[in-house]
């Protein structure tokens, strides 16, 4: 075949070969084309996802074909966990496709504006447990801008003395704001807990027009 | 296995796994190559036990991809009709050809071995023993498949 050329012009040539190639192959090429609609088309988009910016700080929603399986609060520098986290509950196959989240993403700027009262979406439960999808549905019959308290809560989802199972089940509430598990407080009338941090709490029930 | 969204690896790779499409099977076909590596990518990716080095495994599967194409693409090779019949390519009339552009056809032009082994190197940014194994070749022969590769390369430069 060829013979190696043992040669010092040669290495230097080749290095400036090597320098030119790499920022010409480096260089701007047409941007790849988009793959979530042929993901989609083979059934291989199992987790489709999006990010929204609002008062309570980013969001990110994430749907599965079934619809809406989880909403997530990103604190800063989170997001990579919030998104490993994701991922591992529902599926590795997960595809930023905002478009896929066009419907929720209006239905809450609408909610954060003022002007949305009830949500209109289809929603994948697959995350909630037994327990924690009857008390999150006990949860979804509080009005808006009216709250409730864990007891409540419990005895209407058919445990009356599981206030407190009611509360670690409205903390692990994959759906926040959606199933509003911020409507329910402490029977004293405290703020009880949340999910996303009491902060975010108070600017839910403040929109709803409960400020404290 | 705990894996990442498989959207890192898109937001980590696409641009050089299509670049390197455009290097291998060349630009008119890059995207539909493009489209089959990252689904093929996608539906493995749950069962990976090794995330180790996705990069390895994502130009692994976009080498065969290349070849299935390119094999596939000789077997339809046989003609439908003379060169004389086909509209001729628009001349890029005013425009002086990049030369970038040149480098991007001299390497289209390589020999299939070194083509790849050159756009493993310098658009994966590969180290030769992983190129020995995308390319299921020895790493003496990944060294050289380069080393050749660049030669025709500087000879298409100074000529």
């Amino acid at each position: 075949m060829s013979k190696i050329n043992v040669n010092h012009h040669r290495d230097a040539d080749e290095e400036e070969m090597e320098r030119t190639l790499r920022a010409a192959l480096h260089g701007d090429t047409v941007a790849p084309p988009s793959i979530v609609d042929a993901a989609e088309a083979a059934g291989l988009l199992d987790v489709a996802y999006a990010r929204l910016d609002s008062p309570v700080g980013t969001l990110v929603l994430a749907s599965t074909p079934q619809g809406l399986a989880r909403l997530a609060y990103v604190d800063e520098g989170q997001e990579d966990a919030v998104m490993e986290e994701i991922a591992g509950g529902l599926s590795p196959r997960m595809l930023s496709a905002p478009r896929r989240l066009d419907e929720p993403r209006r239905e809450l700027d609408e909610y954060f504006a003022g002007r949305r009262r009830a949500f209109d979406l289809t929603l994948d439960l697959r995350l909630l447990s037994d327990f924690t999808r009857r008390i999150l549905a006990a949860t979804a019959e509080i009005p808006y801008g009216e709250v409730s308290t864990y007891k409540q809560v419990a005895t209407a989802a058919g445990s009356p003395r599981g206030s407190r199972a009611a509360g670690n089940a409205l903390g692990s509430n994959p759906l926040p704001i959606v199933l509003p598990c911020h409507r329910v407080l402490h029977s004293g009338g405290g703020l009880g807990g949340y999910t996303g941090g009491l902060a975010r709490k108070r600017v839910l029930l403040a929109i709803e027009g409960r400020p404290e | 296995m705990r894996l990442p969204p498989f959207q890192n690896l898109l937001d980590a790779h696409a641009r050089d796994v299509h670049r390197f499409l455009i290097a291998t099977v060349g630009s008119i076909e890059a995207d539909d190559v493009y489209q089959e590596t990252w689904l093929a990518a996608l539906r493995a990716y749950p069962e990976l036990t090794d995330a180790a080095n996705l990069k390895g495994w994502l130009f692994t599967i976009a080498h065969r991809k290349a070849i299935d194409h390119v094999r596939a693409h000789s077997r339809r090779a046989t003609p439908v009709a003379e060169p004389a019949d086909l509209p001729e390519a628009p001349a890029a009339e005013g425009v002086a050809a990049m030369p970038d552009e040149e480098l991007w056809a001299a390497v289209a032009a390589l020999p299939d071995k070194q083509r790849t082994a050159v756009a493993l190197r310098f658009i994966a940014d590969s180290a030769y023993a992983e190129i020995a194994t995308t390319m299921e070749i020895s790493e003496p022969a990944a060294r050289r498949n380069v080393h050749e590769g660049l030669k025709r390369l500087r000879e298409e430069r100074t000529r």
